[in-house]
């Protein structure tokens, strides 16, 4: 079959060996993403949302492994030695991480960190490479890129440091960019001029990019599609405004709901989710939401419901989708 | 100097909380082995009064000196001017003999809930030890039951009472703290960042909760943020602040629907709103630049080498805070024009 998928992730299921028992961090989950598309994958803290990026660029913690099947374009990459890999991590798919400290070497100098990818997979020589990291830091926003590519990570500031992340990751024009709450750290003022900054740059490159973050804001503006995690699965996918305006999984409403807004006065109380996010370890037979769920049904404790596919290109994990 | 009048219905009682020119200047060691001290005004002349049962929001970037004053005004950093007045009497300076009183009614809960708790003590002991410290008359039994109380108060169950820390989510940790600043019924709670590190889902039930726990105890709050959707919910009245400095100072409908400093304009555009149709079309203001060092902070204005609208007079006047309507204050040369 012939697609114009760009990645393909099929049946991803990634366990973690713990001495507590295995912990399944994310679990069965299939999602496609096209040149030129963003998507937006949502959740709460430990439901699964990194774990899935670094299972398909093979950077998993040691006790973790992985199944199901990853493709990038037609060739599979789940579980690649990490030499085949290479070939296209940080080259045609590349990661931003949410601390740029733990992906910048803190002992070398950016032109380094820049140059040595270009070096080895363009093969450019050590001063095209320069030419070409200095033009990238410029295109991501650095004032006096040609005299701070000499510089330590630490002597930028933290706008700066994601700002030379996003250069970093895009030397090589990635086809994929993975970009992991990359405005997190961020003030909203900063996070504004990132945002703006990967706006214009997918216009520029047509790069098909995912944007994890737990700010539904951040989705609305951003994104194509939207894919909502709870407990390790996948409990809706739509298109942007369908999943906002039309959200149909519980956990989806909920969370829209809970959002306060700035653009408006509210003199109610807020809407809470009651209960707390799943245990990993401890899952519940059934639906992982329905100790928190409104809508609640006998079924719900006694079968998990599938992601069930309606309309186009839409789906979610509730029985409610049945009409029962 | 002006100083604000409340949100209506409060202006006939006196404020419980006077800050007037209030410093916080810190000694930063010289580069050199001998070059002499620098000064970072981490909080530079700060002035508000706060009423019973108010919500003061305290917003502003990282490092724009709000956690400094929230501690300086609870006297946990010593301030290096100006004055803090509790029920109209200066505490600056007290000595520990006179403050040890006031700690009953001044509170604090922190943004990283299981850092500010004790590792090795139980929940239990952890919120009864305010109770231990200031009312030791009360007996064992009598603390106990005050704990469970406040413990089913906060939405913890009684039974955990034996349990520690690390055996609760951030959430509940966070209740915990709540419980230990509430337990001796203060008048005043300064909320440093208390939901920054909550889920989303959770945020909502910590907010709610000190709704409630304000009007069913007439308190008093300052609650630091820097997310302006949140303060916008449970904020009466917001001050913006921008290196040590108050940009604007005004009841919550005035500065969100009008706000009257490019700073603050800013920085409630800059705010991604969850909704796709209003997130993509509205207008924005997006500054260039980082914030400078609070070191060597520009001359005049603060705000000026990221401001928009900057003139020549923002370099060499320090803009003074205006105030432009009876809930409104604002330290702009150009408010008017602008
Ligand atoms: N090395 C590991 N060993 C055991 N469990 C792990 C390991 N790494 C991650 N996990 C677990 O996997 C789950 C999913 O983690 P993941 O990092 O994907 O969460 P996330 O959705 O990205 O959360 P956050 O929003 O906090 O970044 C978590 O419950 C986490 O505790
Ligand atoms: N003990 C200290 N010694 C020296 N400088 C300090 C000290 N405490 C804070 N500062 C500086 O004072 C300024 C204000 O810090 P503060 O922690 O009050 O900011 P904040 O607004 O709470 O920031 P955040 O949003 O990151 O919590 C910062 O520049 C900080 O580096
Ligand atoms: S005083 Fe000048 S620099 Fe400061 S906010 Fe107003 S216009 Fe901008
Ligand atoms: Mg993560
Ligand atoms: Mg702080």
């Amino acid at each position: 079959m012939t697609t114009n998928h760009i990645l393909t992730v099929e049946n991803l299921t990634t366990r973690f060996q713990t001495p507590d028992g295995e912990v399944e961090a994310v679990n069965n989950v299939n999602f496609h993403i096209d040149p030129g598309e963003t998507l937006g994958v949502v959740g709460e803290s430990g439901s699964g949302k990194t774990q899935i990026f670094l299972s398909l660029m093979g950077l998993l913690a040691k006790n973790g492994s992985s199944s199901g099947s990853v493709r990038y374009k037609d060739t599979e990459i789940l579980n690649l030695p990490a030499r085949e890999l290479n070939k296209i991590r940080g080259v045609s798919m590349s990661m931003i991480f949410q601390d740029p400290m733990t992906s910048l070497n803190p002992y070398l100098k950016i032109s380094k960190q820049m140059t040595e990818v270009l070096v080895e997979h363009r093969g450019m020589s050590e001063a095209e490479a320069l030419k070409r990291a200095i033009a990238m830091l410029d295109r991501v926003g650095i004032p006096g890129a040609a005299q701070r590519v000499h510089m330590y990570p630490h002597e930028f500031s933290g706008g700066m440091r994601q700002r030379v992340m996003i250069a970093m990751a895009l030397l090589c024009d990635p086809e994929v960019l993975i970009a992991d709450e990359p405005t997190t750290a961020l003030d909203v003022t900063v996070q504004a001029q990132i945002l703006d900054l990967l706006r214009d740059l997918q216009k520029d490159f047509n790069t098909a990019t995912v944007m994890i973050t737990h700010d539904l804001g951040v989705v609305a503006g951003l994104c194509d599609r939207v894919m909502v995690m709870y407990g390790g699965r996948v409990v809706e996918t739509g298109a942007v405004r369908d999943i906002y305006y039309d959200s149909h999984h519980p956990y989806t409403e909920g969370l829209l709901k809970s959002m306060p807004r700035i653009d408006h006065a509210n003199e109610e109380n807020l809407f809470a989710i009651p209960g707390q996010p799943p245990n990993l370890q401890n899952l519940p037979t059934g639906c992982a939401y329905q100790e928190r769920c409104g809508y609640v049904m006998e079924r719900c404790s006694k079968e998990r419901p599938p992601l069930k596919a309606f309309d186009q290109d839409r789906a979610s994990a509730c029985f409610r989708e049945d009409g029962q | 100097m002006t100083v604000m009048t409340p949100k209506s219905g409060t202006q006939d009682t006196s404020p419980i909380l006077s800050v007037r020119d209030l410093k916080v200047h810190f000694a930063i060691p010289g580069k050199g082995l001998f070059a002499p001290d620098r000064q970072l005004k981490a909080v530079d002349g700060v002035n508000f009064d706060l009423y019973p049962g108010e919500t003061l929001g305290v917003v502003g970037e990282s490092g724009c000196g709000k956690s400094t004053l929230g501690r300086a005004i609870l006297q946990l950093i010593a301030p290096s001017g100006g004055q803090v007045a509790w029920l109209g009497k200066n505490i600056v300076g007290s000595p520990h003999r006179e403050m040890q009183p006031l700690r009953r009614d001044l509170q604090i809960i922190f943004q990283d809930p299981l850092a500010s708790l004790n590792p090795r003590m139980t929940i239990g002991e952890i919120i009864a030890e305010p109770l231990v410290t200031h009312k030791p008359e009360l007996g064992k039994e009598e603390i106990k039951a005050r704990v469970k109380r406040m413990m089913a108060r906060v939405g913890l169950l009684p039974q955990m009472i034996n349990r520690y820390p690390h055996e609760f989510s951030g959430g509940q940790c966070q209740r915990i703290g709540i419980a230990r600043a509430m337990i001796l019924e203060p008048k005043l709670i300064v909320c440093d960042e208390p939901v920054s590190a909550l889920d989303v889902s959770i945020q909502a039930q910590i907010v709610n909760l000190l709704q409630e726990l304000q009007r069913e105890f007439d308190l008093s709050l300052i609650f630091i943020s820097h997310d302006l959707s949140i303060v916008r919910h449970i904020c009466h009245r917001i001050m913006v602040l921008y290196l040590g400095n108050v940009m604007e100072l005004a009841d919550r409908d005035n500065i969100y629907a009008n706000p009257r400093h490019p700073y603050t304009k800013a920085l409630i555009s800059a705010v991604p709103i969850p909704d796709p149709e209003i997130e993509r079309n509205k207008e924005r203001i997006v500054l260039t630049g980082d914030l400078p060092s609070p070191i060597s902070p520009p001359s005049g204005c603060v705000f000026r080498t990221r401001c928009p609208f900057a003139k020549d007079k923002c370099a060499s006047e320090v803009p003074k805070l205006d105030r432009v309507s009876d809930t409104q204050e604002v330290a702009c040369h150009f408010h008017d024009s602008l």
